[in-house]
């Protein structure tokens, strides 16, 4: 097994013998289900799409996420096994792909398990369950930058309670880059130009674009980017943590 | 085999770690002594490839460990300071991390596994959390982590720092199976230690090579090498007779128990006359000995002269 797979494996176990992968399951679950039953409008709205379950996804992760990543680097850190784990053969790379496999595959063992509401829409009318599908991978794919946010951050510090802030900061920094009330709040300093690029990095919009049905290369290309970007930046940090 | 060539690591204005070279071959186990704060956990993290050097190079098996980082930790298996594992995981589900870790065949991994888990006798814990355990055997889990894949070189960080004699006694036994031939390199602030298992010592004070050399070289250099101690009740007349010796420099008597110590002029050897004059007085002597020197007062004197080479140093430059 490559040593990418031993991290991951191990990661993944360490999820399930702590109580964080329940924990996370059942919140991510039951706040699926409320939002999009509740807040959502499901039924009032009449039409058979997931439309109200997808749009509530980028809030949830918000929450979620950087509680799942912020012990990621941080727990390894304040625990001493960063040394255990870096003086055995492997890249810092391999370790953070391993880590950030393990917290991706695992949100994705949340989304196949929201298949409930999947059952529920097909069985009260006749969805386009292609629609729902791209929903579903951009679901996972904004999931996916929001990890290597988190496992960046979480590099960044000891700490995991600074480690979950951070990470929720720039996240919904990212989020919200894009909303109107943001770039108007912009508008009067900078120039247009600057602004559309702030518009760009929005997560939202790319996620909005493709939870539509819309698989535009462009917005798939964002999040796989942005993803390896933040990566990257986390493997950056632990280097620089070596030479400090 | 290690080697540091000029190896330096610098915390801010703190040189950790200033210019260690040294060079530890299959067959040796060498002993980096320190006091605590002496830079020894620092200069094994560079040397295991942990944290970067400030300047100069280490080599394990001849890979540097800065240009061919994963051959060098694929050929040293390494106790950090504190055996830090993961504490959720059980102890069958750590050391098969191990073994995926280290890309060991399944064959290889499991006859390794067997083995180590039957020489660090954790059969009867495979199944318990790491968290539970007591100390002495996280350290053996530690160690069972350090030596699965069968290393070449072993360096280990303070291996018997919180067992108990029997523990200790026992790892003692495991590393010197182990010395014949691989290159050993540990760490300790223990002197019994040194005896126990180490051929070859190295001093470390304030990050700077202080003495290289074997226990017994290190032992001659305590005033202790050579001196004839006793104990005998109602010498206190011989003590005088003693001193008029031509061979004896001083002598010592221990508040408490009452032993005497003669300690020779340098060169001399005075066991024979010693034991001569006590027989002329027809003393009851109870025990006597010849000492080999004491390691205690030699890393003593090596590791307190060093601090005040650095107050004068930095006097000097203040």
């Amino acid at each position: 097994m490559s040593p990418q797979g031993a991290v991951m494996r191990r990661e993944l176990r360490s999820y399930f013998v702590t109580p964080v992968a329940y924990v996370f399951l059942v919140i991510f679950l039951v706040l699926a289900g409320i939002l999009t039953f509740y807040a959502g409008d499901f039924y009032e709205r009449g039409q058979a799409d997931l439309q109200p379950f997808f749009v509530m996804h980028p809030w949830l992760y918000l929450i979620l996420v950087p509680a799942l990543t912020m012990r990621m680097w941080a727990e390894e850190t304040k625990g001493g096994t960063l040394e255990l784990l870096l003086t055995l053969p492997v890249t810092l790379w391999q370790a953070m792909l391993g880590k950030f496999l393990a917290a991706w595959l695992f949100i994705g063992l949340a989304l196949v398990l929201t298949f409930p509401i999947w059952i529920t829409v097909n069985y009260l009318g006749s969805p386009d369950n292609g629609v729902i599908l791209a929903g579903y991978l951009g679901s996972w794919l904004m999931a996916g930058t929001f990890i290597a946010i988190g496992a960046c951050l979480s590099a960044l510090t000891r700490s995991q309670v600074v480690a979950f802030i951070l990470t929720a900061l720039v996240c919904v920094l990212l989020l919200l880059a894009g909303q109107p009330q943001v770039l108007d709040f912009f508008s009067g300093a900078l120039p247009r130009k600057l602004i559309n690029g702030v518009a760009h990095l929005s997560m939202l919009r790319h996620f909005e674009a493709i939870s539509r049905g819309v698989l535009d290369v462009r917005d798939l290309l964002y999040f796989l980017l942005s993803t390896i970007g933040w990566l990257l930046a986390g493997v950056l940090l632990l280097d620089l943590k070596r030479t400090r | 085999m290690i080697e540091t060539d000029q190896l330096t690591r610098c915390y801010g204005n703190l040189t950790a770690v200033d210019a260690l070279s040294m060079r530890v071959e299959p067959g040796q186990v060498l002993g980096l002594l320190g006091p605590n704060g002496a830079g020894k956990s620092t200069a094994m993290r560079m040397i295991a490839g942990f944290l970067v050097p400030t300047s100069g190079t280490a080599r394990v098996c001849g890979y540097d460990v800065m240009r061919e980082p994963l051959l060098a930790k694929r050929a040293l298996g390494y106790l950090p300071e504190g055996a830090p594992s993961y504490g959720e995981l059980t102890v069958r589900e750590f050391l098969q991390f191990i073994v995926r870790m280290r890309g060991l065949k399944p064959d290889v991994g499991y006859r390794r596994f067997d083995e180590v888990v039957h020489r660090l006798q954790l059969e009867e814990v495979l199944g318990l959390c790491i968290d539970t355990l007591s100390k002495g055997l996280r350290r053996r889990v530690g160690l069972a982590q350090a030596i699965l894949h069968d290393p070449p070189v072993l360096m280990l960080d303070e291996p018997t720092d919180g067992l108990d004699p029997n523990q200790k006694h026992a790892v003692r036994q495991l590393i010197d199976m182990m010395a014949r031939e691989r290159t050993i390199l540990i760490s300790t602030h223990l002197l019994e230690e040194v005896h126990a298992l180490c051929n070859r010592v190295v001093i470390i004070a304030r990050g700077k090579l202080q003495a290289d050399a074997t226990p017994a070289e290190l032992e001659q250099r305590s005033r202790y090498h050579g001196a004839v101690s006793f104990s005998a009740p109602g010498s206190g007349m011989s003590q005088e007779m003693l001193g008029r010796l031509p061979q004896v420099a001083a002598i010592e008597v221990d508040p408490l128990d009452g032993r005497i110590t003669v300690f020779p002029k340098p060169g001399e050897r005075i066991l024979d006359a010693v034991e001569q004059l006590l027989r002329q007085q027809g003393l009851e002597v109870s025990e006597i000995q010849l000492e080999r020197g004491r390691l205690d007062e030699v890393f003593r004197q090596i590791t307190t002269h060093a601090d005040v080479q650095r107050s004068m140093a930095t006097g000097e430059s203040a």
